[in-house]
């Protein structure tokens, strides 16, 4: 069997889907569920400006705004961002090294459903009873109290997905030490793969103190363990260690690799070479370090003592160190270059001063004495959004103006896309801007409304507005993509024409082997230096062509998943005495998941082959 | 990559390859001899009924040796190409080091 792209019917299609191995494939999975998780937390977003738009609004309830803003946090950070930034990462980062696969394509694939599944079953919460609604970071002291189950789906949820998350960064490591191509040295790798790389790093340290805390959540709720009740012996701190020790880091995997897609974009779009590649490594994982040394910055005022808080505020304003690194490298990069502003430039020329802007309030808060006035108010919420939203959403949408013709070989249609940007960005700053001042004046966050006339009223209506610009940018940018997939034209290789790295060197659309020959890598930018010296291929070979060994496609990660998101059920309705069904769903999950196992266990799958007398006629293999 | 490629070995390449191997089973066994005789020592300290306060220590040391011969010897660090594993662990003993550290001083005590 030779499993060539032949045309498919829709339910062949889904199937091919289903249990697709193929890293583009599952980008595009990724880009799809992410992109889906992010509008239920955008539609959130914008259901807590209309409810805070005026004083004392009754648009929602108090105990409805409570999960509102629990789920559009944890949705925007764990079923949004990072499965977009998964996204981009599985698009590029095997084409960008030359790799003709991640290392595993099976946990790949495992990685996804999970992600899925966990994220479906957390928002299924909304229509089983409540969702959970003691914010995202749920603090144990709230969240033990919480009478309904969205707790338990929130630690359930958040478990399977949390699994996924950390398979796909493991897989990603592996992946970027095993899989370069001859010539592709650590220091030629380019920035974006090498953000991917410490970002990973990352996940692999952060997500099991994570898991760990969520554990021991379930088994305080579910099974009345007393690790976080202090009236039987435990220590609601520990919660907050545990959730910050993964958080802090959390928030360096979600930027580094944003860090990463502006610096590949500013260099290509100054069509220059990065200013500073070295240090700009060696920030990264300078950030990446002091990622971990940082996390008791989000309590400062829990009482840890004077001394713990001046180790941890001076460690956290060291990060700024790096972070500036990069900013001046980018700033150097664009000086004197051949500047071409196409809309994902024009992201980056954005996000350069909004995030910025994002990390000056951050060093403010990093002073521990000054921490204690800003706490809980909306200053924190005006920070927190500046770094996400002015760092990461906005390389997000560069990236997915970027890597569009890599994915589909279409182009996004650049006018409508600079209009998006005007519509976001302006509504970005006008929503968030302005929360500074609230949040100096005394607004506290997560408060669900406010008295009247305490100078509030104004800028809260003013930051609902920029809330519906932002609105407007994303349906804009929707509007873009069905525009240009009606439209249909194949955008061919090197589209934007400046393109500096190996995945711009490939032939579109990208072959589902990604690599005829594997190429050999001469330094860094390598399609550039081709290109310079004249290669019309683009590459240069580092073998002959010879046979290219293939994984199956497989349904057994999506079955793997599914029984956990059964046996998810089972667990949350166990506590409840009337479900005598629960224990049976619980078991019968877990079986199905065992089951899948061990039949990919037991059967031998060994994959395929694709011939040299395929690879060698003029299509290159494709039927 | 290219599954047709073989490769011969010439005898020289053979003769050094059997002397590695020779030398890297000799370092196994005597690794393995040297971490029975701590483990008997370890068990030999307590049965003696010596002091709490000189058998924890001694413990906690020799176990520290024991992991670290597990990796260098029977996890072939010691050997080449193991520096991103090598890298990656310390990473996070580092990491871990620091919370356990965090926990200790300012939850516990």
């Amino acid at each position: 069997m030779s499993s060539t792209a032949k045309k498919k019917g829709f339910g062949a299609t889904i199937w091919d889907y289903l249990t697709t191995v193929d890293h583009k494939k599952i980008a595009v999975l990724y880009l799809i569920a992410g992109t889906l998780f992010f509008v239920i937390g955008g539609i959130e977003a914008m259901l807590i400006r209309i409810q805070l738009a005026e004083p004392n609004n009754d648009f929602v309830s108090a105990g409805l705004f409570n999960e509102i803003i629990t789920m559009h946090g944890t949705t925007m950070i764990f079923l949004a961002a990072m499965p977009l930034l998964f996204a981009f990462m599985n698009a590029a980062v095997p084409l960008q090294i030359g790799a003709r696969d991640v290392a595993f394509p099976f946990l790949n694939s495992l990685g996804f459903w999970l992600f899925l599944f966990g994220g479906l079953f957390l928002n299924l919460s909304w229509f089983l009873g409540g969702a959970p609604d003691a914010g995202w970071t749920s603090y144990a002291s709230l969240s033990l109290a919480s009478p309904t189950h969205g707790i338990d789906f929130y630690a359930l949820g958040l478990q399977i997905s949390g699994a996924g998350t950390l398979i796909a960064g493991i897989n990603f490591l592996v992946t970027i030490i095993n899989m370069r191509a001859p010539g592709m040295t650590y220091m030629r790798m380019p920035l974006f793969t090498w953000t991917t790389f410490v970002a990973s790093a990352l996940i692999l340290f952060a997500f099991p103190p994570l898991t760990v805390g969520l554990f021991f959540m379930i088994f305080d709720r579910m099974f009345d363990a007393n690790f976080f009740d202090h009236l039987n012996g435990g220590n609601t701190i520990i919660w907050e260690h545990l959730f910050w020790i993964f958080g802090h880091p959390e928030v360096y995997i979600l930027v580094l690799p944003a860090f990463g897609l502006f610096s590949e974009i500013f260099a290509t779009f100054s069509r220059k070479r990065l200013f500073g590649y070295s240090s700009m490594v060696f920030a990264t994982i300078l950030i990446g370090f002091l990622g971990f040394m940082v996390w008791a910055h989000h309590m400062f005022t829990v009482g840890l003592g004077p001394t713990a808080n001046a180790i941890f505020a001076v460690a956290t304003m060291a990060i700024a160190v790096p972070t500036g690194m990069k900013v001046f490298n980018w700033l150097l990069t664009i000086w004197g270059g051949n500047i071409k502003v196409t809309t994902p430039m024009l992201y980056g020329l954005g996000f350069i001063p909004s995030f910025v802007a994002g990390g000056v309030t951050g060093v403010m808060q990093a002073s521990a004495p000054l921490d204690y006035q800003l706490h809980d108010s909306y200053f924190i919420v005006a920070h927190f959004h500046y770094v996400i939203v002015g760092g990461i959403v906005l390389a997000l949408f560069a990236a997915a103006h970027y890597y569009w013709p890599l994915m589909f070989n279409q182009m996004l249609n650049e006018t409508l896309g600079k209009i998006t940007f005007v519509f976001f960005f302006v509504g970005f700053h006008c929503t968030f801007f302005i929360q500074h001042f609230l949040g100096l004046m005394g607004m506290p966050r997560r408060v669900f409304t406010y008295q009247g006339d305490q100078g509030w009223d104004l800028f809260n209506y003013i930051s609902t507005i920029g809330a519906f610009l932002m609105a407007i940018g994303v349906i804009l940018l929707v509007v873009n993509v069905i525009i240009t997939a009606i439209k249909g034209e194949p955008a061919g290789r090197d589209p934007w024409k400046d393109g500096r790295t190996l995945e711009w060197a490939i032939p579109q659309p990208v072959p589902y082997y990604n690599f005829k020959q594997t190429p050999l890598v001469r330094g860094l930018d390598t399609f550039w230096i081709e290109k310079m010296e004249g290669n019309k291929e683009g590459m240069t070979y580092a073998e002959p062509i010879s046979d290219i060994h293939m994984p199956n496609n497989s349904f057994i990660p999506f079955m793997i998943s599914f029984g956990l998101f059964v046996a998810a059920f089972g667990a949350l309705y166990h506590q409840d005495a009337d479900k005598a069904w629960s224990l049976p769903v619980l078991i019968a999950g877990l079986a199905i998941t065992f089951l899948s196992m061990i039949v990919r266990s037991l059967k031998d799958d060994l994959g395929y082959h694709i011939h040299k007398e395929e690879l060698m006629n003029e299509k290159g293999g494709k039927k | 990559m290219s599954h047709d490629v073989t490769h011969t070995r010439t005898q020289q390449e053979y003769e050094y390859d059997r002397k590695r191997a020779n030398l890297g089973m000799r370092n196994q066994v005597t690794v393995f001899a040297l971490m029975i005789f701590l483990t008997f020592i370890a068990f030999a300290s307590v049965q003696a009924g010596m002091s709490a306060y000189l058998v924890a220590p001694l413990i906690l040391l020799f176990a520290a040796v024991q992991v670290a011969l597990q990796l260098y010897y029977f996890m072939h660090w010691s050997e080449k190409g193991h520096g991103m594993a090598q890298f990656f662990m310390y990473s996070a003993a580092f990491i871990a080091f620091t919370m356990i550290l965090a926990f200790i001083t300012i939850i516990w005590w």
